[in-house]
Protein backbone atom coordinates (compact mmCIF):
# COMPACT_ATOMS: atom_id res chain seq x y z
CA UNK A 1 0.00 0.00 0.00
CA UNK A 2 2.95 2.29 0.70
CA UNK A 3 3.99 1.56 -2.86
CA UNK A 4 0.65 2.79 -4.16
CA UNK A 5 0.80 5.94 -2.08
CA UNK A 6 4.33 6.76 -3.24
CA UNK A 7 3.34 6.21 -6.87
CA UNK A 8 0.28 8.39 -6.39
CA UNK A 9 2.31 11.20 -4.82
CA UNK A 10 4.86 11.17 -7.66
CA UNK A 11 2.16 11.30 -10.28
CA UNK A 12 0.22 13.97 -8.44
CA UNK A 13 3.29 16.23 -8.70
CA UNK A 14 3.71 15.38 -12.36
CA UNK A 15 -0.01 15.89 -13.02
CA UNK A 16 -0.01 19.33 -11.43
CA UNK A 17 2.66 20.44 -13.88
CA UNK A 18 1.19 19.01 -17.08
CA UNK A 19 -2.55 19.58 -16.82
CA UNK A 20 -4.06 22.91 -17.69
CA UNK A 21 -7.20 22.29 -15.67
CA UNK A 22 -7.10 22.59 -11.92
CA UNK A 23 -7.80 18.93 -11.44
CA UNK A 24 -8.31 19.03 -7.68
CA UNK A 25 -10.93 21.71 -7.97
CA UNK A 26 -12.60 19.98 -10.88
CA UNK A 27 -12.69 16.62 -9.12
CA UNK A 28 -14.38 18.24 -6.12
CA UNK A 29 -17.40 18.76 -8.41
CA UNK A 30 -17.86 14.96 -8.56
CA UNK A 31 -18.91 13.72 -5.12
CA UNK A 32 -18.44 10.03 -5.97
CA UNK A 33 -14.77 10.57 -6.85
CA UNK A 34 -14.17 11.51 -3.22
CA UNK A 35 -15.23 8.13 -1.99
CA UNK A 36 -12.72 6.16 0.02
CA UNK A 37 -11.97 2.47 -0.11
CA UNK A 38 -10.20 0.94 2.91
CA UNK A 39 -8.91 4.34 3.94
CA UNK A 40 -7.61 5.22 0.45
CA UNK A 41 -9.20 7.28 -2.28
CA UNK A 42 -11.19 5.06 -4.63
CA UNK A 43 -9.69 4.94 -8.14
CA UNK A 44 -12.49 5.09 -10.71
CA UNK A 45 -11.40 3.77 -14.10
CA UNK A 46 -14.76 2.67 -15.48
CA UNK A 47 -15.97 5.90 -17.07
CA UNK A 48 -16.61 4.17 -20.40
CA UNK A 49 -19.27 2.11 -18.62
CA UNK A 50 -20.73 5.12 -16.83
CA UNK A 51 -19.19 8.50 -16.21
CA UNK A 52 -19.39 10.22 -12.83
CA UNK A 53 -21.94 12.96 -12.27
CA UNK A 54 -21.09 16.52 -11.23
CA UNK A 55 -23.11 18.16 -8.49
CA UNK A 56 -24.52 20.70 -10.98
CA UNK A 57 -26.48 17.90 -12.64
CA UNK A 58 -27.93 16.72 -9.34
CA UNK A 59 -28.83 20.32 -8.46
CA UNK A 60 -30.72 20.81 -11.73
CA UNK A 61 -32.62 17.56 -11.21
CA UNK A 62 -33.41 18.49 -7.59
CA UNK A 63 -34.69 21.87 -8.71
CA UNK A 64 -37.16 20.14 -10.98
CA UNK A 65 -38.37 17.80 -8.24
CA UNK A 66 -38.42 20.48 -5.53
CA UNK A 67 -39.73 23.48 -7.47
CA UNK A 68 -41.07 22.55 -10.91
CA UNK A 69 -42.56 19.12 -10.40
CA UNK A 70 -45.32 18.57 -12.93
CA UNK A 71 -45.86 16.69 -16.16
CA UNK A 72 -44.81 18.35 -19.39
CA UNK A 73 -46.88 19.51 -22.37
CA UNK A 74 -50.16 19.63 -20.43
CA UNK A 75 -51.51 21.39 -17.40
CA UNK A 76 -52.62 25.01 -17.43
CA UNK A 77 -50.72 26.08 -14.36
CA UNK A 78 -47.37 27.61 -13.55
CA UNK A 79 -45.66 24.41 -12.42
CA UNK A 80 -46.53 22.68 -15.68
CA UNK A 81 -45.35 25.65 -17.71
CA UNK A 82 -42.03 25.74 -15.90
CA UNK A 83 -41.52 21.99 -16.21
CA UNK A 84 -42.25 22.15 -19.93
CA UNK A 85 -39.93 25.09 -20.41
CA UNK A 86 -37.12 23.35 -18.54
CA UNK A 87 -37.61 20.12 -20.50
CA UNK A 88 -37.69 21.88 -23.86
CA UNK A 89 -34.72 24.05 -22.90
CA UNK A 90 -32.80 20.82 -22.38
CA UNK A 91 -33.69 19.80 -25.93
CA UNK A 92 -32.35 23.11 -27.27
CA UNK A 93 -29.24 22.65 -25.16
CA UNK A 94 -28.61 19.24 -26.69
CA UNK A 95 -29.26 20.50 -30.22
CA UNK A 96 -26.65 23.20 -29.65
CA UNK A 97 -24.18 20.74 -28.14
CA UNK A 98 -24.43 18.40 -31.11
CA UNK A 99 -24.52 21.08 -33.77
CA UNK A 100 -27.95 19.80 -34.80
CA UNK A 101 -29.54 22.48 -37.00
CA UNK A 102 -33.13 21.64 -36.09
CA UNK A 103 -34.56 20.88 -32.63
CA UNK A 104 -37.29 18.83 -34.31
CA UNK A 105 -34.63 16.21 -34.94
CA UNK A 106 -33.69 15.84 -31.26
CA UNK A 107 -35.63 12.96 -29.71
CA UNK A 108 -35.27 11.98 -26.06
CA UNK A 109 -34.95 8.24 -25.45
CA UNK A 110 -34.01 6.12 -22.46
CA UNK A 111 -30.48 5.78 -23.79
CA UNK A 112 -28.38 4.83 -26.80
CA UNK A 113 -29.84 1.34 -26.87
CA UNK A 114 -33.39 2.62 -27.24
CA UNK A 115 -32.31 5.19 -29.83
CA UNK A 116 -30.64 2.49 -31.93
CA UNK A 117 -33.65 0.20 -31.60
CA UNK A 118 -35.86 3.08 -32.64
CA UNK A 119 -33.96 3.51 -35.91
CA UNK A 120 -33.58 -0.23 -36.57
CA UNK A 121 -37.29 -0.70 -36.04
CA UNK A 122 -38.95 2.42 -37.43
CA UNK A 123 -36.49 3.26 -40.21
CA UNK A 124 -35.55 -0.36 -40.95
CA UNK A 125 -39.16 -1.47 -41.27
CA UNK A 126 -39.77 1.25 -43.85
CA UNK A 127 -36.53 1.20 -45.81
CA UNK A 128 -35.04 -2.28 -45.73
CA UNK A 129 -36.09 -5.09 -48.03
CA UNK A 130 -34.77 -8.30 -49.58
CA UNK A 131 -31.39 -7.74 -51.24
CA UNK A 132 -30.69 -4.57 -49.24
CA UNK A 133 -27.59 -4.36 -47.11
CA UNK A 134 -26.66 -2.66 -43.85
CA UNK A 135 -22.94 -2.09 -43.35
CA UNK A 136 -21.70 -2.31 -39.75
CA UNK A 137 -18.21 -2.83 -38.36
CA UNK A 138 -16.86 -5.81 -36.43
CA UNK A 139 -16.20 -3.43 -33.53
CA UNK A 140 -19.85 -2.61 -32.78
CA UNK A 141 -21.27 -2.81 -29.28
CA UNK A 142 -24.02 -5.42 -29.09
CA UNK A 143 -26.57 -2.60 -29.02
CA UNK A 144 -25.58 -1.48 -32.53
CA UNK A 145 -25.50 -5.05 -33.80
CA UNK A 146 -28.38 -7.08 -32.41
CA UNK A 147 -31.14 -4.56 -33.39
CA UNK A 148 -29.81 -4.77 -36.96
CA UNK A 149 -29.73 -8.56 -36.85
CA UNK A 150 -33.42 -8.49 -35.92
CA UNK A 151 -34.27 -5.86 -38.55
CA UNK A 152 -32.35 -7.74 -41.26
CA UNK A 153 -34.09 -10.99 -40.35
CA UNK A 154 -37.53 -9.35 -40.40
CA UNK A 155 -36.95 -7.61 -43.72
CA UNK A 156 -34.81 -10.16 -45.56
CA UNK A 157 -31.85 -7.77 -45.65
CA UNK A 158 -28.18 -8.69 -45.24
CA UNK A 159 -25.59 -7.38 -42.79
CA UNK A 160 -22.02 -6.69 -43.90
CA UNK A 161 -19.08 -5.84 -41.66
CA UNK A 162 -16.12 -3.56 -42.07
CA UNK A 163 -13.04 -5.41 -40.73
CA UNK A 164 -10.17 -4.15 -38.57
CA UNK A 165 -6.52 -3.62 -39.39
CA UNK A 166 -3.78 -5.37 -37.37
CA UNK A 167 -3.51 -2.25 -35.24
CA UNK A 168 -7.14 -2.46 -34.22
CA UNK A 169 -8.51 0.34 -36.39
CA UNK A 170 -11.25 0.19 -39.01
CA UNK A 171 -9.88 -1.03 -42.33
CA UNK A 172 -11.10 1.68 -44.69
CA UNK A 173 -9.48 -0.09 -47.65
CA UNK A 174 -12.38 -2.56 -47.51
CA UNK A 175 -14.95 0.22 -48.00
CA UNK A 176 -14.79 0.04 -51.79
CA UNK A 177 -15.72 -3.61 -51.71
CA UNK A 178 -18.38 -3.36 -49.00
CA UNK A 179 -20.18 -0.14 -49.87
CA UNK A 180 -22.33 -0.75 -52.93
CA UNK A 181 -25.59 0.42 -54.43
CA UNK A 182 -27.25 -2.24 -52.29
CA UNK A 183 -26.05 -0.53 -49.08
CA UNK A 184 -29.01 1.25 -47.51
CA UNK A 185 -27.30 2.24 -44.28
CA UNK A 186 -23.89 2.49 -42.68
CA UNK A 187 -24.29 2.06 -38.89
CA UNK A 188 -20.97 2.66 -37.19
CA UNK A 189 -19.62 3.38 -33.75
CA UNK A 190 -18.00 6.77 -33.33
CA UNK A 191 -15.52 5.18 -30.92
CA UNK A 192 -15.18 1.55 -29.92
CA UNK A 193 -15.88 0.94 -26.24
CA UNK A 194 -13.14 -1.71 -26.30
CA UNK A 195 -10.38 -0.39 -28.56
CA UNK A 196 -10.58 3.31 -27.72
CA UNK A 197 -9.51 4.01 -31.32
CA UNK A 198 -10.70 7.20 -32.93
CA UNK A 199 -12.88 6.61 -35.97
CA UNK A 200 -12.48 8.61 -39.21
CA UNK A 201 -16.16 9.50 -39.27
CA UNK A 202 -15.97 12.19 -41.95
CA UNK A 203 -14.38 9.77 -44.43
CA UNK A 204 -16.92 7.06 -43.58
CA UNK A 205 -19.89 9.40 -43.95
CA UNK A 206 -18.75 10.74 -47.29
CA UNK A 207 -18.03 7.23 -48.64
CA UNK A 208 -21.47 6.05 -47.54
CA UNK A 209 -23.21 9.07 -49.00
CA UNK A 210 -21.44 8.60 -52.32
CA UNK A 211 -23.37 5.34 -52.81
CA UNK A 212 -26.60 6.88 -51.51
CA UNK A 213 -26.53 5.11 -48.14
CA UNK A 214 -27.84 6.69 -44.94
CA UNK A 215 -25.46 6.96 -41.98
CA UNK A 216 -26.04 6.27 -38.31
CA UNK A 217 -23.37 7.02 -35.70
CA UNK A 218 -23.40 5.30 -32.32
CA UNK A 219 -21.85 8.11 -30.31
CA UNK A 220 -22.28 6.54 -26.86
CA UNK A 221 -18.50 6.43 -26.31
CA UNK A 222 -17.52 9.28 -28.57
CA UNK A 223 -19.55 12.05 -26.99
CA UNK A 224 -17.43 12.46 -23.84
CA UNK A 225 -14.18 12.56 -25.80
CA UNK A 226 -14.75 14.68 -28.90
CA UNK A 227 -16.86 17.59 -29.97
CA UNK A 228 -19.62 16.40 -32.30
CA UNK A 229 -20.79 18.57 -35.19
CA UNK A 230 -23.78 16.79 -36.62
CA UNK A 231 -24.48 19.27 -39.42
CA UNK A 232 -20.84 19.34 -40.47
CA UNK A 233 -20.56 15.57 -40.30
CA UNK A 234 -23.64 15.03 -42.45
CA UNK A 235 -24.82 11.90 -40.67
CA UNK A 236 -28.53 11.03 -40.74
CA UNK A 237 -28.79 9.61 -37.22
CA UNK A 238 -26.70 9.89 -34.08
CA UNK A 239 -27.38 8.16 -30.78
CA UNK A 240 -25.94 8.84 -27.35
CA UNK A 241 -26.52 8.17 -23.65
CA UNK A 242 -26.72 10.70 -20.85
CA UNK A 243 -25.03 8.51 -18.27
CA UNK A 244 -21.83 8.28 -20.32
CA UNK A 245 -21.82 12.06 -20.70
CA UNK A 246 -21.83 13.18 -17.04
CA UNK A 247 -25.63 12.99 -17.01
CA UNK A 248 -28.07 10.74 -15.19
CA UNK A 249 -29.10 7.23 -16.20
CA UNK A 250 -32.36 6.66 -18.06
CA UNK A 251 -31.92 9.40 -20.64
CA UNK A 252 -30.47 9.32 -24.13
CA UNK A 253 -30.83 11.11 -27.41
CA UNK A 254 -31.52 10.25 -30.99
CA UNK A 255 -30.45 13.22 -33.09
CA UNK A 256 -31.60 12.91 -36.67
CA UNK A 257 -32.23 14.86 -39.82
CA UNK A 258 -35.91 15.78 -39.48
CA UNK A 259 -36.59 14.58 -43.03
CA UNK A 260 -35.47 11.07 -41.98
CA UNK A 261 -37.85 11.11 -39.02
CA UNK A 262 -40.68 12.47 -41.16
CA UNK A 263 -40.59 9.38 -43.34
CA UNK A 264 -40.75 6.97 -40.39
CA UNK A 265 -43.74 5.61 -38.53
CA UNK A 266 -43.60 5.79 -34.72
CA UNK A 267 -41.55 3.30 -32.69
CA UNK A 268 -43.42 3.27 -29.38
CA UNK A 269 -47.07 4.24 -29.33
CA UNK A 270 -49.13 5.88 -26.60
CA UNK A 271 -49.81 9.33 -25.27
CA UNK A 272 -48.10 12.44 -26.62
CA UNK A 273 -46.96 10.84 -29.88
CA UNK A 274 -50.39 11.18 -31.52
CA UNK A 275 -52.24 14.03 -33.13
CA UNK A 276 -55.83 12.76 -33.39
CA UNK A 277 -57.06 9.36 -32.23
CA UNK A 278 -60.28 7.58 -33.11
CA UNK A 279 -61.28 4.08 -32.08
CA UNK A 280 -60.06 2.91 -35.48
CA UNK A 281 -56.76 4.72 -35.84
CA UNK A 282 -54.55 7.69 -35.14
CA UNK A 283 -52.52 10.38 -36.83
CA UNK A 284 -49.07 11.28 -35.63
CA UNK A 285 -47.94 14.26 -33.66
CA UNK A 286 -45.32 16.61 -35.12
CA UNK A 287 -41.61 16.04 -34.63
CA UNK A 288 -39.96 15.27 -32.32
CA UNK A 289 -42.98 14.30 -30.21
CA UNK A 290 -44.02 11.56 -32.62
CA UNK A 291 -41.12 9.56 -31.15
CA UNK A 292 -41.69 10.41 -27.50
CA UNK A 293 -44.58 8.24 -26.40
CA UNK A 294 -45.62 8.50 -22.78
CA UNK A 295 -44.34 10.80 -20.06
CA UNK A 296 -40.64 11.29 -20.80
CA UNK A 297 -37.79 11.15 -18.26
CA UNK A 298 -38.19 14.85 -17.45
CA UNK A 299 -35.71 15.28 -14.62
CA UNK A 300 -33.19 13.20 -16.53
CA UNK A 301 -33.50 15.36 -19.64
CA UNK A 302 -33.00 18.46 -17.52
CA UNK A 303 -30.03 16.77 -15.84
CA UNK A 304 -28.48 15.97 -19.22
CA UNK A 305 -28.87 19.60 -20.25
CA UNK A 306 -27.02 20.64 -17.08
CA UNK A 307 -24.31 18.07 -17.80
CA UNK A 308 -23.70 19.63 -21.20
CA UNK A 309 -23.51 23.09 -19.61
CA UNK A 310 -20.88 21.72 -17.26
CA UNK A 311 -18.97 20.01 -20.05
CA UNK A 312 -18.89 23.07 -22.25
CA UNK A 313 -17.80 25.14 -19.26
CA UNK A 314 -14.67 23.02 -19.31
CA UNK A 315 -14.42 22.97 -23.07
CA UNK A 316 -13.34 20.28 -25.47
CA UNK A 317 -9.94 21.90 -26.03
CA UNK A 318 -9.09 21.39 -22.35
CA UNK A 319 -10.67 17.93 -22.42
CA UNK A 320 -8.55 16.88 -25.40
CA UNK A 321 -5.40 18.15 -23.72
CA UNK A 322 -6.20 16.26 -20.49
CA UNK A 323 -7.01 13.12 -22.44
CA UNK A 324 -3.80 13.34 -24.46
CA UNK A 325 -1.81 13.42 -21.21
CA UNK A 326 -3.80 10.48 -19.83
CA UNK A 327 -3.37 8.52 -23.06
CA UNK A 328 0.39 9.03 -23.16
CA UNK A 329 0.69 8.09 -19.51
CA UNK A 330 -1.49 5.01 -19.92
CA UNK A 331 0.42 3.84 -22.98
CA UNK A 332 3.70 4.20 -21.10
CA UNK A 333 2.42 2.23 -18.11
CA UNK A 334 0.51 -0.52 -19.88
CA UNK A 335 3.32 -2.21 -21.77
CA UNK A 336 4.83 -5.64 -22.23
CA UNK A 337 7.36 -5.07 -19.46
CA UNK A 338 4.43 -5.15 -17.06
CA UNK A 339 3.00 -8.31 -18.64
CA UNK A 340 0.28 -6.28 -20.37
CA UNK A 341 -0.96 -6.82 -23.91
CA UNK A 342 -2.85 -3.67 -24.85
CA UNK A 343 -5.47 -3.59 -27.60
CA UNK A 344 -5.89 -0.75 -30.07
CA UNK A 345 -3.42 1.71 -31.58
CA UNK A 346 -0.20 2.68 -29.73
CA UNK A 347 -0.16 6.13 -31.31
CA UNK A 348 -1.67 8.49 -28.71
CA UNK A 349 -3.11 10.73 -31.43
CA UNK A 350 -5.21 7.86 -32.72
CA UNK A 351 -6.97 6.88 -29.52
CA UNK A 352 -8.72 7.99 -26.37
CA UNK A 353 -7.63 6.96 -22.85
CA UNK A 354 -9.78 3.82 -22.91
CA UNK A 355 -7.48 0.86 -22.36
CA UNK A 356 -8.48 -2.77 -22.86
CA UNK A 357 -5.81 -5.32 -22.13
CA UNK A 358 -4.83 -8.81 -21.01
CA UNK A 359 -2.20 -9.52 -18.38
CA UNK A 360 0.13 -12.45 -17.74
CA UNK A 361 1.43 -13.07 -14.23
CA UNK A 362 5.09 -12.96 -13.25
CA UNK A 363 5.50 -16.59 -14.39
CA UNK A 364 4.02 -15.78 -17.80
CA UNK A 365 0.65 -17.46 -17.20
CA UNK A 366 -2.43 -15.47 -18.23
CA UNK A 367 -4.47 -13.93 -15.42
CA UNK A 368 -8.16 -14.24 -16.18
CA UNK A 369 -9.73 -10.77 -16.55
CA UNK A 370 -12.26 -11.47 -13.81
CA UNK A 371 -9.55 -12.56 -11.40
CA UNK A 372 -7.56 -9.45 -12.29
CA UNK A 373 -10.56 -7.13 -11.92
CA UNK A 374 -11.39 -8.70 -8.56
CA UNK A 375 -7.84 -8.11 -7.32
CA UNK A 376 -7.86 -4.54 -8.59
CA UNK A 377 -11.29 -3.98 -7.08
CA UNK A 378 -10.06 -5.18 -3.71
CA UNK A 379 -7.41 -2.45 -3.89
CA UNK A 380 -10.04 0.16 -4.70
CA UNK A 381 -9.26 0.28 -8.43
CA UNK A 382 -12.53 0.07 -10.38
CA UNK A 383 -12.17 -1.48 -13.85
CA UNK A 384 -14.40 -3.60 -16.05
CA UNK A 385 -13.73 -7.24 -16.94
CA UNK A 386 -15.56 -9.38 -19.46
CA UNK A 387 -16.59 -9.31 -23.09
CA UNK A 388 -17.47 -5.58 -22.87
CA UNK A 389 -20.71 -6.22 -24.81
CA UNK A 390 -18.64 -6.77 -27.95
CA UNK A 391 -18.27 -10.52 -28.27
CA UNK A 392 -17.82 -10.54 -32.06
CA UNK A 393 -14.95 -8.07 -31.72
CA UNK A 394 -13.24 -10.10 -29.00
CA UNK A 395 -13.69 -13.28 -31.02
CA UNK A 396 -12.06 -11.47 -33.94
CA UNK A 397 -9.13 -10.63 -31.67
CA UNK A 398 -8.90 -14.22 -30.41
CA UNK A 399 -9.97 -13.31 -26.88
CA UNK A 400 -12.93 -14.30 -24.76
CA UNK A 401 -12.65 -11.49 -22.24
CA UNK A 402 -10.49 -8.48 -21.46
CA UNK A 403 -9.96 -6.00 -18.66
CA UNK A 404 -10.75 -2.39 -19.45
CA UNK A 405 -9.56 0.72 -17.63
CA UNK A 406 -11.28 3.79 -19.01
CA UNK A 407 -10.65 7.43 -18.19
CA UNK A 408 -12.53 10.67 -18.49
CA UNK A 409 -11.03 14.16 -18.29
CA UNK A 410 -11.46 14.07 -14.51
CA UNK A 411 -9.20 11.03 -14.19
CA UNK A 412 -5.82 11.80 -12.66
CA UNK A 413 -2.45 10.47 -13.78
CA UNK A 414 -2.07 9.22 -10.22
CA UNK A 415 -5.08 6.97 -10.76
CA UNK A 416 -3.33 5.34 -13.71
CA UNK A 417 -0.24 4.90 -11.53
CA UNK A 418 -2.43 3.20 -8.94
CA UNK A 419 -3.74 0.91 -11.68
CA UNK A 420 -0.20 -0.02 -12.71
CA UNK A 421 0.83 -0.69 -9.11
CA UNK A 422 -2.27 -2.84 -8.58
CA UNK A 423 -1.51 -4.82 -11.75
CA UNK A 424 2.03 -5.42 -10.49
CA UNK A 425 0.61 -6.62 -7.20
CA UNK A 426 -1.84 -8.96 -8.96
CA UNK A 427 0.94 -10.45 -11.07
CA UNK A 428 2.92 -11.28 -7.96
CA UNK A 429 -0.17 -12.48 -6.11
CA UNK A 430 -0.97 -15.08 -8.73
CA UNK A 431 2.55 -16.35 -9.26
CA UNK A 432 3.93 -16.38 -5.74
CA UNK A 433 4.72 -19.80 -4.29
CA UNK A 434 1.90 -21.21 -2.20
CA UNK A 435 1.56 -23.74 0.55
CA UNK A 436 0.19 -27.00 -0.78
CA UNK A 437 -3.53 -27.51 -0.20
CA UNK B 1 -10.54 -9.80 2.05
CA UNK B 2 -8.61 -10.97 -1.03
CA UNK B 3 -6.97 -13.83 0.83
CA UNK B 4 -10.44 -14.91 1.90
CA UNK B 5 -11.46 -15.17 -1.74
CA UNK B 6 -8.28 -16.57 -3.22
CA UNK B 7 -7.39 -19.00 -0.44
CA UNK B 8 -4.21 -21.03 -0.91
CA UNK B 9 -6.29 -24.14 -1.50
CA UNK B 10 -8.21 -22.43 -4.31
CA UNK B 11 -5.05 -21.20 -5.99
CA UNK B 12 -3.56 -24.67 -5.64
CA UNK B 13 -6.54 -26.25 -7.40
CA UNK B 14 -6.33 -23.51 -10.03
CA UNK B 15 -2.64 -24.19 -10.70
CA UNK B 16 -2.79 -27.97 -10.45
CA UNK B 17 -6.35 -28.85 -11.45
CA UNK B 18 -7.39 -32.40 -10.52
CA UNK B 19 -9.19 -34.60 -13.03
CA UNK B 20 -8.80 -32.08 -15.82
CA UNK B 21 -8.81 -34.23 -18.93
CA UNK B 22 -11.03 -34.97 -21.89
CA UNK B 23 -13.49 -37.80 -21.44
CA UNK B 24 -14.93 -38.67 -24.85
CA UNK B 25 -16.27 -42.02 -23.59
CA UNK B 26 -18.09 -40.66 -20.52
CA UNK B 27 -21.71 -41.77 -20.38
CA UNK B 28 -22.92 -38.34 -19.19
CA UNK B 29 -21.54 -35.11 -20.54
CA UNK B 30 -22.61 -31.51 -20.57
CA UNK B 31 -21.18 -28.19 -21.65
CA UNK B 32 -21.53 -25.06 -19.59
CA UNK B 33 -20.55 -21.46 -20.22
CA UNK B 34 -20.66 -18.05 -18.61
CA UNK B 35 -20.80 -15.96 -21.76
CA UNK B 36 -20.13 -12.76 -19.85
CA UNK B 37 -16.75 -13.99 -18.63
CA UNK B 38 -15.93 -16.14 -21.62
CA UNK B 39 -15.64 -19.16 -19.33
CA UNK B 40 -16.61 -22.52 -20.74
CA UNK B 41 -16.17 -26.06 -19.62
CA UNK B 42 -17.25 -29.62 -20.30
CA UNK B 43 -18.01 -32.00 -17.43
CA UNK B 44 -17.96 -35.74 -18.12
CA UNK B 45 -19.25 -38.39 -15.73
CA UNK B 46 -19.04 -42.16 -15.84
CA UNK B 47 -21.77 -43.81 -13.81
CA UNK B 48 -21.67 -47.22 -12.20
CA UNK B 49 -25.39 -47.72 -11.63
CA UNK B 50 -26.45 -44.75 -9.51
CA UNK B 51 -22.89 -44.12 -8.33
CA UNK B 52 -20.41 -41.67 -9.85
CA UNK B 53 -17.48 -43.89 -10.88
CA UNK B 54 -15.38 -41.07 -12.32
CA UNK B 55 -15.77 -37.44 -13.19
CA UNK B 56 -13.54 -35.09 -15.14
CA UNK B 57 -13.64 -31.66 -16.73
CA UNK B 58 -11.92 -29.62 -19.39
CA UNK B 59 -12.20 -26.04 -20.52
CA UNK B 60 -11.00 -22.62 -19.56
CA UNK B 61 -11.95 -19.95 -17.12
CA UNK B 62 -10.98 -17.82 -14.19
CA UNK B 63 -9.18 -19.14 -11.12
CA UNK B 64 -12.45 -19.48 -9.22
CA UNK B 65 -14.31 -21.51 -11.84
CA UNK B 66 -11.30 -23.74 -12.55
CA UNK B 67 -10.60 -24.37 -8.87
CA UNK B 68 -14.27 -25.01 -8.17
CA UNK B 69 -14.40 -27.53 -11.03
CA UNK B 70 -11.30 -29.27 -9.77
CA UNK B 71 -12.65 -29.47 -6.20
CA UNK B 72 -15.99 -30.68 -7.47
CA UNK B 73 -14.46 -33.65 -9.28
CA UNK B 74 -12.82 -34.78 -6.06
CA UNK B 75 -15.88 -34.10 -3.90
CA UNK B 76 -18.44 -36.05 -5.92
CA UNK B 77 -16.22 -39.02 -6.81
CA UNK B 78 -17.93 -42.16 -5.50
CA UNK B 79 -21.12 -40.39 -4.43
CA UNK B 80 -24.56 -41.42 -5.57
CA UNK B 81 -26.16 -39.07 -8.10
CA UNK B 82 -28.64 -37.90 -5.46
CA UNK B 83 -25.88 -37.18 -2.94
CA UNK B 84 -23.83 -35.30 -5.55
CA UNK B 85 -26.81 -33.11 -6.42
CA UNK B 86 -27.50 -32.53 -2.73
CA UNK B 87 -23.87 -31.51 -2.20
CA UNK B 88 -24.29 -28.94 -4.99
CA UNK B 89 -27.26 -27.56 -3.05
CA UNK B 90 -25.15 -27.29 0.09
CA UNK B 91 -22.48 -25.39 -1.85
CA UNK B 92 -25.10 -22.98 -3.20
CA UNK B 93 -26.23 -22.30 0.36
CA UNK B 94 -22.61 -21.73 1.44
CA UNK B 95 -22.16 -19.19 -1.38
CA UNK B 96 -25.33 -17.42 -0.24
CA UNK B 97 -23.54 -16.91 3.04
CA UNK B 98 -25.41 -19.60 5.00
CA UNK B 99 -23.50 -21.63 7.56
CA UNK B 100 -23.25 -25.25 6.40
CA UNK B 101 -24.71 -28.03 8.55
CA UNK B 102 -21.51 -30.05 8.16
CA UNK B 103 -17.91 -29.69 7.10
CA UNK B 104 -17.82 -29.56 3.31
CA UNK B 105 -14.11 -30.37 3.10
CA UNK B 106 -12.15 -28.52 0.42
CA UNK B 107 -15.39 -26.93 -0.83
CA UNK B 108 -15.47 -24.99 2.43
CA UNK B 109 -12.61 -22.87 1.08
CA UNK B 110 -15.04 -21.32 -1.43
CA UNK B 111 -17.05 -19.60 1.31
CA UNK B 112 -15.20 -16.28 0.89
CA UNK B 113 -16.86 -15.91 -2.52
CA UNK B 114 -20.12 -15.07 -0.76
CA UNK B 115 -18.68 -11.57 -0.28
CA UNK B 116 -18.04 -11.15 -4.03
CA UNK B 117 -21.54 -11.46 -5.51
CA UNK B 118 -20.49 -11.22 -9.16
CA UNK B 119 -18.10 -14.14 -8.72
CA UNK B 120 -20.65 -16.61 -7.33
CA UNK B 121 -21.63 -17.71 -10.81
CA UNK B 122 -17.97 -18.54 -11.50
CA UNK B 123 -17.93 -21.01 -8.63
CA UNK B 124 -21.30 -22.47 -9.59
CA UNK B 125 -20.59 -23.00 -13.30
CA UNK B 126 -19.03 -26.48 -12.83
CA UNK B 127 -21.88 -27.54 -10.56
CA UNK B 128 -24.59 -26.33 -12.91
CA UNK B 129 -22.82 -28.18 -15.71
CA UNK B 130 -22.57 -31.32 -13.57
CA UNK B 131 -26.31 -31.15 -12.88
CA UNK B 132 -26.97 -30.95 -16.60
CA UNK B 133 -24.68 -33.91 -17.21
CA UNK B 134 -26.47 -36.00 -14.58
CA UNK B 135 -30.06 -34.99 -15.15
CA UNK B 136 -31.77 -36.64 -18.12
CA UNK B 137 -33.43 -34.04 -20.40
CA UNK B 138 -36.94 -34.92 -19.18
CA UNK B 139 -36.02 -34.40 -15.54
CA UNK B 140 -34.35 -31.13 -16.46
CA UNK B 141 -37.55 -29.84 -18.00
CA UNK B 142 -39.39 -30.57 -14.76
CA UNK B 143 -36.85 -28.70 -12.67
CA UNK B 144 -37.37 -25.50 -14.65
Amino acid sequence: MTLLRAAAATAARRGARSAELDLDRLRADFPALEREHDGRRQVYLDSAASSQTPRAVLDAMSRYYLEQRANVHRGDYALAFEATLAYEAARDRIARFLGAPDRRGVVFTRGTTEALNLVAHAWGRRHLGPGDEVLLTVAEHHSNLVPWQLAARARGATLRFLPLTEEGELDLSALDRLLTRRTRLLAVTGMSNVLGARVPLAALVSAARSVGARVLVDAAQLALHERIDLAGLGADFLALSGHKLLGPTGIGVLAARPERLEEMDPFLAGGEMVDDVTLEGATWNELPYRFEAGTPPIAEAIGLGAALDYLEGIGFAAIRAREAALTRHGLALLDAGRGVRLLGPRDPARRAPVFSFSVVDASGDPIHPHDLATLLGAEGVAVRAGHQCARPLLRELGLSAVTRASCAFYTSLAELDALAAAIDHARTFFSRPRARG
Amino acid sequence: MLDELYQDLILDHHRRPRNKRPCPACSCRAEGANALCGDSLVVGVSLDGERIASVSFEGQGCAISQASASMMTEAVQGLSVADALALGGELRALLRGEAPARDLGDLQSLEGIARFPVRIKCALLPWTTLEHALAPPAAREERR
